[in-house]
């Protein structure tokens, strides 16, 4: 249970104001002269100090990612790129980030963009997230106004920019070398990695890609010491997190609190608990879409963080927590989750691209009770023909939630499939792409 | 990846007007002088708000002349990323979110409103010239879910009944304010709860 001095987000809900003064007012911009003429060594050590881990997804050590920029400048310009293109269904946190705190992000991005010498910034942010864009330019203006950024920024005699880029609706562009292209003003698929961002990143150049809460949360942790952050939570979990709770419970909600929560907690005292009650309880989705699902079982003892949700063949991801009740049809709800993964596939790589295809239908078909048995092996294989046979990591992404629902649902799901294919009549069709869809005319 | 289908009446010019130059210059002042390219994403963005919300092949080759780029390039950017629209869309462009977290809150009760109301299929103008719909994946607002996107504006925590009205203060071209219709100012938890969720959608 988190204290409420320990909390890092005060304005998470918008009840103090989100203007420069009155972030001012939380602290917000307090001594950050002082914490960059401490130099670089000592922000990075504080921040390996403190294990933050990234926000992000991905959950790297932050202070061994800035460690990675080189420590001089050569002839490339470093540069700090913040993702913002939340698009992992599930996960709203940095959504209210942006409306209600830009005033952390803009700091954090100052100290950061110090740590790994960059003096430009750039800011990815989804196209959907126009107005929360809007407010954080009017945000960045007024830190420009006090003379926070800029030329001798906070007086601290570091030049530094920060500019806005918006995406414009491709949720592979949250991968950060997607991010890079679609910034360089390409197509957003990623690129091969190594060589990692930290020495080839954004127009050939050392580039640092941290999430929008990472970065948030950076200077608090810099004006109360890493070891304050490092004892909240659990050893190699530390901090707060911000958890996003949706889906079949009684009050939607995002909540601050700190790692390895348990879940029921979380759920029961913050969410109003399951619709129907906790015995109503189906699956809970614990890190944004990618994420396998946990059963009821898992669910009744588990705490939020990386290393015990990783146990349990999952993962905290985002920490995006979609909560499925018995009423819900969970076949259907992960062929809806395959479909976006269809949907969203940057078409790169063969086995992602087709891939995510064939799971949306096989599931299609098993939701609408037209598979066979044989699908089920079949889907299986597929799952593990995409796992780590792709570029980024969407192909475990798309994979894994189909995994997670073959290990804890299998029952389920072979109790919608049949013996016999129910179409015999064999098709003579050269191209086909909705196979299923033709199948059907014919059955 | 989707599916776009470039619209088949194209118009033979564009050019920026005058204020979307400066605002173009604006922007070519972020990136550094030899990256010109990476203004590509903004400079569709101000083509499509100027022509109505739809980018038409001549704003292709006009930013592909503009930033010395080849035209392939713009016109494969315009193609892979979903919020360009290719072919012209309703004034009130509504885009209902409907993955899963939204949609086990009851997005699929809003997307059939849609097509009673609007039109049957997506990306289809309404009757009267004033609406289109479709249906997008996550729109990153899922504790208040189900969402749709009108414009720029999200409406949030909808429910059947409100969802109604939205899209009738649409057709009368008189649209409702955006935000929240269960009253709330942020995603805190609420204090008067829902019983058993029977207020969703």
């Amino acid at each position: 249970m988190l204290k409420p001095e320990d909390k890092i987000f005060k304005n998470l809900y918008n009840e103090l104001g989100w203007e420069i003064d009155k972030a001012i007012k939380r602290n917000d911009w307090q001594d950050t002269k002082n914490i960059i003429s401490k130099g670089r060594e000592w922000i990075i050590n504080e921040v390996k100090t403190s294990e933050l881990r990234g926000r992000g997804g991905a959950g790297f050590s932050t202070g061994l990612k800035w460690s990675f920029a080189p420590k001089e400048v050569g002839s490339r310009p470093h540069y700090l790129v913040i993702n913002a293109d939340e698009s992992e269904p599930g996960t709203c946190k940095d959504r209210d980030i942006l409306r209600f705190e830009p005033q952390k992000l803009i700091e954090g991005c100052l100290i950061a963009g110090y740590a790994v010498n960059a003096h430009v910034c750039y800011i990815y942010i989804r196209g959907e997230y126009h107005n929360e864009g809007k407010r954080l330019q009017e945000a960045i203006d007024q830190a420009y106004k006090k003379n926070f950024l800029g030329k001798n920024a906070c007086a601290s005699g570091w030049d530094f920019d920060i500019h806005i880029h918006y995406g414009a609706g491709a949720y592979i562009c949250g991968e950060e070398t997607a991010l890079l292209e679609s910034m360089e003003g390409n197509k957003g698929q990623p690129r091969l990695k190594p060589p990692f961002p930290a020495l080839v990143g954004l127009y050939g150049c050392p580039t640092i890609v941290n999430n929008v809460e990472t970065i948030a949360v950076v200077p608090t942790i810099l004006r109360r010491g890493g070891k304050w952050f490092a004892s909240i939570g659990k050893p190699k979990n530390t901090g707060t997190k911000i958890f996003c709770i949706s889906g079949n419970v009684n009050s939607p909600c995002n909540v601050e609190e700190e790692m390895g929560i348990p879940l029921r907690e979380l759920i029961d005292k913050y969410a109003g608990g399951v619709v129907g009650g906790w015995e109503n309880l189906q699956a809970v989705i614990p890190g944004g879409s990618s994420m396998p699902l946990l059963s009821k079982k898992i669910c009744d003892t588990i705490t939020m963080d990386f290393d015990s949700l990783i146990k349990n063949q999952s993962g905290l991801g985002t920490a995006g927590i979609v909560v499925i009740n018995k009423n819900q049809d969970i076949v259907s709800c992960m062929a809806r989750i395959a479909r976006f993964y269809k949907h969203e596939s940057c078409g790169q790589c063969t086995p992602c691209r087709e891939g995510a295809g064939w799971m949306w239908r096989i599931l299609d078909r098993v939701a609408k009770r037209k598979a066979t048995y044989s699908d089920i092996d079949l889907l299986s294989d597929v799952t593990k023909q995409i796992e780590g046979h792709t570029i980024c990591a969407f192909g475990e992404g798309s994979a894994w939630p189909v995994q997670g629902l073959l290990r804890h649902f299998r029952k389920e799901v072979e109790s919608r499939c049949r013996e016999e294919p129910l179409i015999k009549k064999k098709i003579d069709n050269p191209y086909l792409v909705d196979q299923h869809l033709l199948e059907n005319e014919n059955a | 990846m989707t599916l776009k289908q470039v619209h088949s009446e194209q118009p033979k010019e564009f050019k920026f007007s005058n204020e979307n130059l400066d605002k173009a210059e604006e922007i070519l002042k972020r990136y550094p002088e030899k990256n010109r390219k990476s203004a590509v994403m903004p400079f569709l963005y101000l083509a499509q708000r100027q022509n109505n919300n739809w980018i038409p092949l001549a704003a292709m080759k006009y930013i592909a002349k503009y930033l010395s780029m080849p035209y392939i390039s713009v016109y494969e950017i315009a193609t892979f990323y979903t919020m360009y629209n290719l072919a012209p869309v309703g004034k009130y462009f509504v885009q209902v979110c409907t993955t899963s977290p939204c949609l086990i809150q009851g997005a699929d009760k809003i997307v059939k409103l849609c097509k009673e109301k609007i039109s049957p299929n997506e990306n289809k103008i309404s009757k009267n010239g004033n609406c289109s719909w479709v249906e997008v994946e996550c729109l990153g607002a899922c504790v208040s879910g189900p969402v749709i996107q009108i414009n720029d504006d999200y409406y949030e925590d909808l429910d059947e009944k409100n969802t109604i009205e939205i899209i009738d203060s649409l057709i009368k071209d008189k649209p409702l304010q955006p935000g929240s219709y269960r009253g709330r100012k942020s995603t805190a938890p609420e204090k008067k709860q829902l019983e058993n969720g029977k207020n969703h959608a």
